[in-house]
């Protein structure tokens, strides 16, 4: 198969050919439209049937791109941060951090900032936002 | 059906300026007609194809990713003196053959011998490949390098399809391809978050049930079991609970089969109740972190340990319960959600419930955390 950089655009000639050739029919039938209207025979159901039509391409036209955009965009694997919490034994002092390499859960952390205890890693978590909610939950 | 109506709105608009452009518009219309006849098929083939071709070009970015990763860590912790990237490659191509089961008598064992060895040698490998990092980051290393081997096998395996269908233009081997494309990218996805997890040691959503267990044993004297587990005997309402999981916090699921039976002969199969805990897939519509309690060996992989704690239990009739943790595939392998984490104590209280409902004081009880530890102390 053929090689290419992912971070590249990669959209297809053919994609290419079929947006350009929807562009340039919607132009042609959105002249027609504004032609019709300057017209002295003056036919307003056919003008806005062109105008419509020429606008429901260009729309199209412009979905396709930004479709073709997004697949381009989306080619990153996703991370979310992920938070560290450190509590006191003692006070029960919680402080929360970004996670860094060599934590892990249970781990002796550094002195209580309030009383100077020894303190100890107790969670280390992604936090993830819903997007939407679902239905059918219950 | 976009085109048909701009063509006849086309034609419409044309035979009103050009005189007699009628008869071409009419021509343009059938032939398209035709096209979408006799070519339908094959369109909607070249269509599928080009769908196929985008998710492949993002299982290889994907896979390409991972293995950059694997070799920015191993160069990291590892400081090997020479570039690990030859011995990497190799290594993604590695393969473990499945025992032969058309006489499936004795095959756990056989099984299991086959997956010592393999982990004996991805061991080793790790060791030639990162000579200077410890024990923890040497099975951090083992588990982000087998993540990198899944995403390299399952590139592998569309491309294989891809082109195959490329070339013998076969509907059905394109649109079967299509159709498992949806799981088989969430899986990537998912393995591609779990190495990253692993390369840095954080906890993944699989070690629900290694952290219930480490919850509970934290404080407590541990001491070691066979095959990388360890086991702490805690005293939970006026019961004695031996309470095992996988060593931490390097990524390690340790053997629980042995572990589990080491501890019933410890005690000459005078163990009241064995409950596990585990993360369960859940399905579409389930809250992540929901808990669900049920009997049987809540343990997953390739089987041997749910066969070894099966047969030593029915030696000894010990009945056997089962707290999950419910979350997808996705979470499973990617960093613990905070559902899950808060999921812990739920777990806990189900598992004091089960403790007391299903023995009396002074009876002995083994817990068992099963999952990843990564990233999880004890
Ligand atoms: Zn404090």
């Amino acid at each position: 198969m053929q090689e290419a950089s992912p971070d590249r655009t990669r959209v297809s000639p053919y994609i290419w050919l079929l947006v350009i050739i929807t562009v340039a029919v919607s132009l042609i039938l959105l002249l027609l439209a504004l032609q019709e209207i300057t017209s002295d025979t003056k036919d307003e159901t056919l003008a806005t049937y062109l105008l419509l039509a020429g606008a429901v391409l260009l729309g199209s036209a412009a979905y396709a791109m930004i479709q073709t955009r997004k697949r381009v965009f989306r080619a990153k694997i996703e991370s979310h941060p992920i938070m560290t919490t450190i509590e006191c034994k003692k006070c029960g002092f919680k402080s929360t951090r970004e996670f860094q390499r060599g934590d892990y859960i249970f781990k002796e952390s550094e002195k209580c900032q309030k009383c100077g205890n020894p303190t100890i890693i107790a969670a280390i978590y992604r936090e993830v936002k819903e997007k939407e909610k679902e239905r059918f939950t219950s | 059906m976009n085109p048909l109506i701009t063509l006849s709105i086309l034609q419409y608009s044309v035979a009103q300026f050009i005189p007699g452009g009628d008869w071409i518009i009419q021509l343009i219309f059938y032939l398209f007609f035709f096209i979408f006849i006799l070519y339908g098929q094959k369109i909607q083939m070249y269509v599928m194809i080009r769908e196929v071709q985008g998710s492949l070009y993002r299982l290889k970015y994907i896979r390409d990713e991972g293995r950059k990763i694997t070799i920015e860590t191993i160069n990291e912790i590892g400081k090997p003196q020479s570039d690990p990237t030859p011995r990497v490659d190799r290594f993604l191509e590695y393969f473990t053959i499945s025992p032969q089961s058309l006489d499936p008598a004795g095959i756990v064992w056989k099984l299991e011998h086959i997956l010592n060895i393999r982990d004996a040698r991805f061991k080793d490998e790790v060791k030639l490949m990162a000579p200077s990092a410890d024990k923890t980051q040497a099975r951090n290393l083992e588990n982000t390098l087998e993540a990198a081997m899944a995403l390299n096998y399952i590139y592998k395996i569309i491309r294989h399809f891809y082109l195959l269908g490329k070339k013998t233009l076969s509907l059905y081997v394109i649109m079967q391809l299509q159709m498992v494309l949806p799981l088989v990218m969430r899986e990537a996805e998912a393995y591609a978050s779990a190495l990253k997890a692993f390369a840095y040691g954080q906890p993944i959503g699989d070690g629900a049930g290694a952290l219930v267990a480490a919850s509970l044993m934290h404080g407590h004297e541990t001491r070691k079991l066979p095959e990388d587990c360890v086991v702490a005997t805690v005293q939970m309402e006026g019961r004695t609970a031996f309470v095992i999981k996988a060593e931490g916090p390097g990524g390690n699921v340790g053997k629980p089969g042995d572990a589990i039976k080491t501890i019933i002969e410890e005690n000459e199969g005078k163990i009241a109740n064995i409950i596990m805990i585990d993360a369960a897939l859940k399905l579409e519509g389930e809250p992540v972190g929901e808990v669900a309690e049920g009997v049987g060996a809540a343990i997953g992989g390739p089987g041997v340990d749910q066969f070894k704690i099966e047969e030593a239990i029915l030696k000894h009739r010990i009945p056997i319960n089962a707290v999950i943790i419910r979350e997808d595939v996705g979470d499973a392998v990617s960093p613990m959600r905070k559902e899950i984490f808060d999921a812990v104590d739920k777990a806990i209280e189900r598992i004091k419930q089960v403790i007391l409902e299903k023995t009396k004081e002074g009876d002995k009880v083994i817990i068992a955390g099963i999952g990843n530890t990564i990233g999880i102390g004890q």
